[in-house]
C-alpha cells in the first residue's frame, strides 16, 4: 500500500442527497483537480491518481459527527480499489 | 474505557471469533475449497477494507431500510405509479424485476453457503453480510413489484415465470452456471466479474434511467441496494487479488474463469443494452456511451493495468464486445420486439424523436442498418399487420439467447457456430459462447433450453396460447404490442382523469 499513486483515474458515484453535497464539498477541498459531474440521481466524482475522503473535512461541512463507515450510505459505485478505510480517512486508488 | 478504533473492533469482533479446529481435520470442516485447483497458503492475508463488524453492519443496514420503506410508503400514498414519464417505461422495469429479483435470492443462498464453507473468518463474514444484503434486495424488489403490480400487467407471477419463460432462462442459466461451480469460480464469476467488472453497466445506467423517468420506487430500491454493492465490489476485487497473490499456480485458472465470466456476463447485459436504448422514454446515455465509460475507460484503462501486475490479461473475446457496442442494442431490441407476443412485457416501435436520437447516438450503424427495419415494421403496423416472428428460434446452447447476433462488424449475416459432442450437434451465437461450451461440454449439454422443452412437450402444449398459459402469461394483456395493451389504455385513462381534475 506504500506505492505512489498511479496517474490513472479513480472515482466514486454518489447518491444525489443533502449529505452527499457536503461530502462532495469536502472531497473537492481535499482533492485538487477533482472532476464533479451530475447525472440523474447521481453525482460522479473522479480524479487522476487517488481520491481521499477525510472525516474532519466532512464533519466540518455537515456540521455534525460523521464516521467513515457512514460513507456506505452515500456510495453507489466506485472504480479503483479501496486502499485504506480507517476512522479518519478513506483512500481510493489503483494499487499497481 | 476508550472507544475502540475500527481496526481493533474488526480484529476483536470479526477475526478473533474464529478458532482452528483441533478435534477434526480442517479439511473435513471445509471440504469444498481444494478441488478447483486453487492454492491458498494464508487465509489471514484476506483484507476487508470495510472492516465490517456485526454491530456496524446492522446499524447502517437498518438506516438504509428505514429510508427505503419511507420512500416506498410515500410512493404509495402519493400515487407514484402516475408520475412516470410514460407507462411504456414500466416494460423496462418488468424485465429488470422479473430477471433480477430471483437472482438476488439465488445470490443470498449461495453467499450463505460461502459464509459457511470458506476457510478464513474474514471472507466468511464478508460473505455472510452479502448473503443478508441479497435477501434484503430480494425483499425490497418484491415490495416494488407489489406497488406496480396493483396497476400494471406482467408482474403477477415473476418467480414462476423465472423458471419457465424463454428470455428469463438467460439470467437464470447464467446464475445457475455460477452456483453450480466451485466456491472460487463463484467468487470470480459473481463477486468479481458481475459485481465489480460489469455491475456499473447494469445498475448505474438503470437507476439513473429510473430517476430520469420518474420511477421513484426503483430508483430508491436501486440506490439502496447499490450502497451494499460497493461492499460487494470490494469483496469481488479483494477476492480476485487475494487468489492471485496466494499462489502463481492460481493465475492461469483465474484467467480462464475471467475469460469465461466476462463473456457470460456481457451476453447477459445485452438485455440491458436493449432496455437502455429502446425502452426508456427519456434516455440519458446510450449503451455505447455506457460501455465506453464504465467498461473501456474504468475497467480496461483502470483495472486491467492493475491486474497485469499479476500476469492477468484482458478477457478473451473483448474485441468482439467492443465491435458490437455500435449495434448490439438494436439487434436485441428487434428480437424483443418480434418475440414479445410470447413475453411478459409489451414493446412498440420507437417514435420519430427516438429514431432520431438513435441515429445521433449510433451514426455509423443506425441509419444504414436499423432505421430501414423500423420503417418497414411501421408500414406493416400501419396496414394492421404488427410484425411478430411466427415460429421458434434456434437458441445458443450457452447464453440461451436466440440467434440474433451477427458476425462481428458484419451486420447482415447472423452468426452461428456449431460443435459436435457425444454425437449431438450444438449451436452457439458467438465464438465466446462456443469457447465456453468447449471447455466444459458435460455441463452445458444439460442446459434447459426453452425451445427444446416446448418441442419435447414439457411446456403445456404445442401452440402459443398453451405455452403462454403454462408460463403464467395472460394472453392479450401481459404480452405483445404496447400501443394496444391494457397498460396503455389504463395510463391514458388515468392521465385524462388527472387533466379533468386539474381543469375543474
Amino acid at each position: 500500500m506504500s506505492t505512489a499513486p498511479t496517474t490513472r483515474r479513480v472515482g466514486v458515484d454518489l447518491q444525489d442527497s443533502e449529505d452527499t453535497h457536503a461530502l462532495v464539498e469536502a472531497i473537492e477541498a481535499d482533492n485538487p483537480d477533482v472532476e464533479v459531474a451530475h447525472m440523474p440521481g447521481l453525482i460522479r466524482v473522479t480524479k487522476a491518481g487517488q481520491l481521499v475522503i477525510r472525516r474532519d473535512s466532512v464533519q466540518e461541512r455537515m456540521g455534525r459527527d460523521w464516521e467513515t463507515h457512514e460513507f456506505q450510505l452515500n456510495i453507489v459505485s466506485y472504480f479503483g480499489t479501496i486502499a485504506e478505510w480507517d476512522d479518519d480517512k478513506i483512500i481510493i486508488k489503483w494499487e499497481h | 474505557m476508550a472507544k475502540l478504533s475500527m481496526r481493533e473492533r474488526y480484529s476483536l469482533l470479526t477475526r478473533d471469533l474464529d478458532w482452528t479446529p483441533t478435534y477434526v481435520d480442517p479439511k473435513v470442516v471445509y471440504p469444498y475449497t481444494r478441488y478447483e485447483g486453487i492454492k491458498i497458503h494464508d487465509w489471514d492475508a484476506w483484507e476487508d477494507p470495510f472492516r465490517l463488524t456485526v454491530d456496524s453492519y446492522c446499524k447502517y443496514q437498518a438506516e438504509k431500510d428505514k429510508k427505503l420503506y419511507a420512500v416506498i410508503e410515500s410512493f404509495a400514498q402519493g400515487q407514484g405509479h402516475l408520475h412516470l414519464t410514460d407507462a411504456r417505461y414500466i416494460n423496462a422495469l418488468k424485465i429488470f424485476l422479473q430477471g433480477v429479483t430471483p437472482l438476488e435470492y439465488a445470490a443470498h443462498r449461495h453467499f450463505e453457503y460461502l459464509a459457511r464453507h470458506l476457510d478464513g473468518p474474514g471472507p466468511r463474514f464478508a460473505a455472510l453480510c452479502q448473503s443478508i444484503d441479497e435477501l434484503r434486495h430480494t425483499q425490497t424488489e418484491i415490495h416494488t413489484i407489489s406497488q406496480y403490480n396493483k396497476y400494471y400487467s406482467g408482474l403477477h407471477s415473476w418467480s414462476k415465470m423465472f423458471d419457465r419463460v424463454w428470455y428469463l432462462s438467460v439470467p437464470k442459466s447464467f446464475f445457475e452456471d455460477a452456483i453450480t461451480a466451485g466456491p472460487f469460480e463463484f467468487l470470480t464469476s459473481i463477486s468479481f466479474s458481475f459485481e465489480y467488472l460489469l455491475t456499473n453497466l447494469l445498475f448505474v445506467p438503470f437507476m439513473s434511467g429510473a430517476s430520469f423517468n420518474g420511477d421513484l420506487a426503483t430508483m430508491t430500491f436501486g440506490f439502496s441496494a447499490q450502497s451494499d454493492e460497493s461492499r460487494h465490489m470490494t469483496l469481488g476485487v479483494g477476492a480476485l487479488k487475494f487468489l492471485l497473490e496466494q499462489d502463481e499456480a492460481n493465475v492461469p485458472i483465474i484467467q480462464d474463469w475471467l475469460d469465461k465470466w466476462f463473456w457470460r456476463g456481457y451476453r447477459l447485459l445485452s438485455l440491458v443494452a436493449a432496455m437502455m436504448d429502446y425502452m426508456l422514454p427519456k434516455r440519458f446515455m446510450s449503451w455505447k456511451e455506457a460501455f465506453e465509460l464504465y467498461f473501456e475507460e474504468q475497467m480496461m484503462n483502470g483495472l486491467f493495468p492493475d491486474l497485469e501486475y499479476y500476469g492477468i490479461r484482458p478477457p478473451r473475446h473483448l474485441e468482439q464486445a467492443i465491435t458490437e457496442k455500435d449495434y448490439m442494442s438494436h439487434q436485441v431490441y428487434w428480437l424483443l420486439y418480434t418475440f414479445s407476443h410470447a413475453a411478459s412485457f409489451n414493446t412498440t416501435i420507437p417514435g420519430p424523436d427516438e429514431l432520431d436520437w438513435l441515429s445521433a447516438s449510433y451514426p455509423d450503424t443506425f441509419d444504414r442498418h436499423y432505421r430501414p427495419l423500423w420503417d418497414r415494421a411501421q408500414r406493416l403496423a400501419d396496414s394492421g399487420h404488427r410484425f411478430f416472428f411466427r415460429g421458434l428460434p434456434t437458441l445458443c446452447q450457452t447464453c440461451q439467447i436466440p440467434m440474433t447476433f451477427t458476425e462481428p462488424g458484419d451486420m447482415d449475416t447472423i452468426s452461428i457456430r456449431g460443435t459436435e459432442f457425444r454425437g449431438e450437434h450444438f449451436n452457439f451465437c458467438s465464438d465466446g459462447c462456443k469457447w465456453i461450451f468447449d471447455r466444459e461440454p458435460e455441463k452445458y449439454v444439460q442446459a434447459w433450453l426453452p425451445v427444446h422443452q416446448i418441442y419435447q412437450g414439457n411446456c403445456g402444449g404445442a401452440t402459443i396460447p398453451e405455452v403462454l398459459a403454462w408460463y403464467g402469461i395472460q394472453n392479450g394483456a401481459d404480452n405483445g404490442e404496447y400501443l394496444t395493451s391494457p397498460d396503455k389504455a389504463s395510463w391514458d385513462q388515468w392521465k385524462a382523469a388527472a387533466q379533468m381534475g386539474a381543469s375543474r
